[in-house]
């Protein structure tokens, strides 16, 4: 289960609204690498991981996830709020604003609706773990690309913090792996599925 | 919505921000190295610290946890807190 606790993991405090960059940070929150995905894929991966610390990395990783998706949305919010008619129209974002008004809705950048299928749950430790040190790798990128486009001080903060937790989790991956192939035959990690086969009694 | 924060509230909050993301990079760290008893005093030390901070935080301006909020209070203070995403910290 979960506790909420009512404050961000950093702070984000933005005064001057930008519809223009909302609409390309929000992939953070429902596009390929974003936030959303990070968390559901490491949630759905640890019911299977057989290794406790393995699974217990997934499920505090994917509570950090969580976190991180709050504060993208906050961003988004706080970029898109209390815009004019004129802005809505001169930003791009008019076609964002008629499905969803202001209202926070997972997509990326593009307009592509948020979709499980970024993610994979392939009940393979080795697999999944790979998976997720990549999945770190390219949400670092996305922010690199959109550290890039930011020139406001109060919206750049925030995404450098999330950049630098990629980076972390991706080191503490890399030691899941670690793990799951120090628990197997050093000669085949390959000689049988850890979540799936069962060792010869 | 209960208004806009004080400086001193901010400051706190910003506080607790510090101090609970010692405990996250702790946790994930000690996950993957459980017999590190050096890194389990220093997550130790932050975590006393950080629920002291809460309990303090709590008394002055209301619940960021339900674990710490005040039950023989008159109100319901964990309702008339402000939201995290309107900037406040």
């Amino acid at each position: 289960m979960w506790n909420y606790e009512k404050r961000l993991q950093f702070p984000v405090k933005i005064t001057q609204p930008n519809a223009k960059l909302a609409q390309v940070i929000i992939s953070q929150f429902g596009g390929p690498d974003g936030e959303l995905a990070a968390s559901m894929r490491y949630l759905s991966q640890r019911y299977t991981m057989p290794y406790n610390e393995v699974a217990g990395l997934l499920t505090d990783i994917g509570t950090e996830e969580l976190a991180h998706m709050e504060m993208i949305s906050a961003i988004v919010y706080q970029l898109t709020k209390n815009l004019s008619m004129e802005e809505i129209e001169a930003s791009g974002f008019d076609k964002y604003y008629v499905d969803h008004t202001l209202g926070l809705w997972p997509q990326s950048a593009g307009g592509v609706p948020f979709n499980a299928c970024v993610f994979q749950s392939k009940g393979d430790a080795i697999t999944d773990l790979v998976e997720d040190m990549a999945a770190e790798q390219k949400a670092r990128s996305t922010y690199d690309n959109i550290l890039r486009l930011v020139h406001d001080q109060e919206v750049c903060d925030p995404i450098r913090f999330l950049r630098a937790r990629e980076i972390v989790h991706f080191q503490r991956f890399g030691e899941g792996l670690r793990i799951v192939q120090d628990k197997l035959d050093s000669k085949n990690f390959y000689a049988f599925n850890p979540e799936f086969d069962r060792c010869k009694e | 919505m209960s208004g806009r924060m004080n400086s001193e509230q901010e400051n706190m909050l910003r506080n607790i921000g510090i101090v609970d993301f010692v405990t996250v990079e702790m946790t994930e760290y000690l996950d993957t190295h459980p017999f590190d008893r050096e890194a389990m005093e220093y997550f130790n030390h932050y975590m006393r610290m950080k629920n002291q901070m809460m309990r303090d935080y709590a008394a002055k301006y209301g619940p960021l946890s339900l674990s710490v909020a005040d039950t023989c209070s008159k109100e319901w203070k964990w309702a008339l807190q402000p939201m995290p995403w309107e900037g406040g910290c």
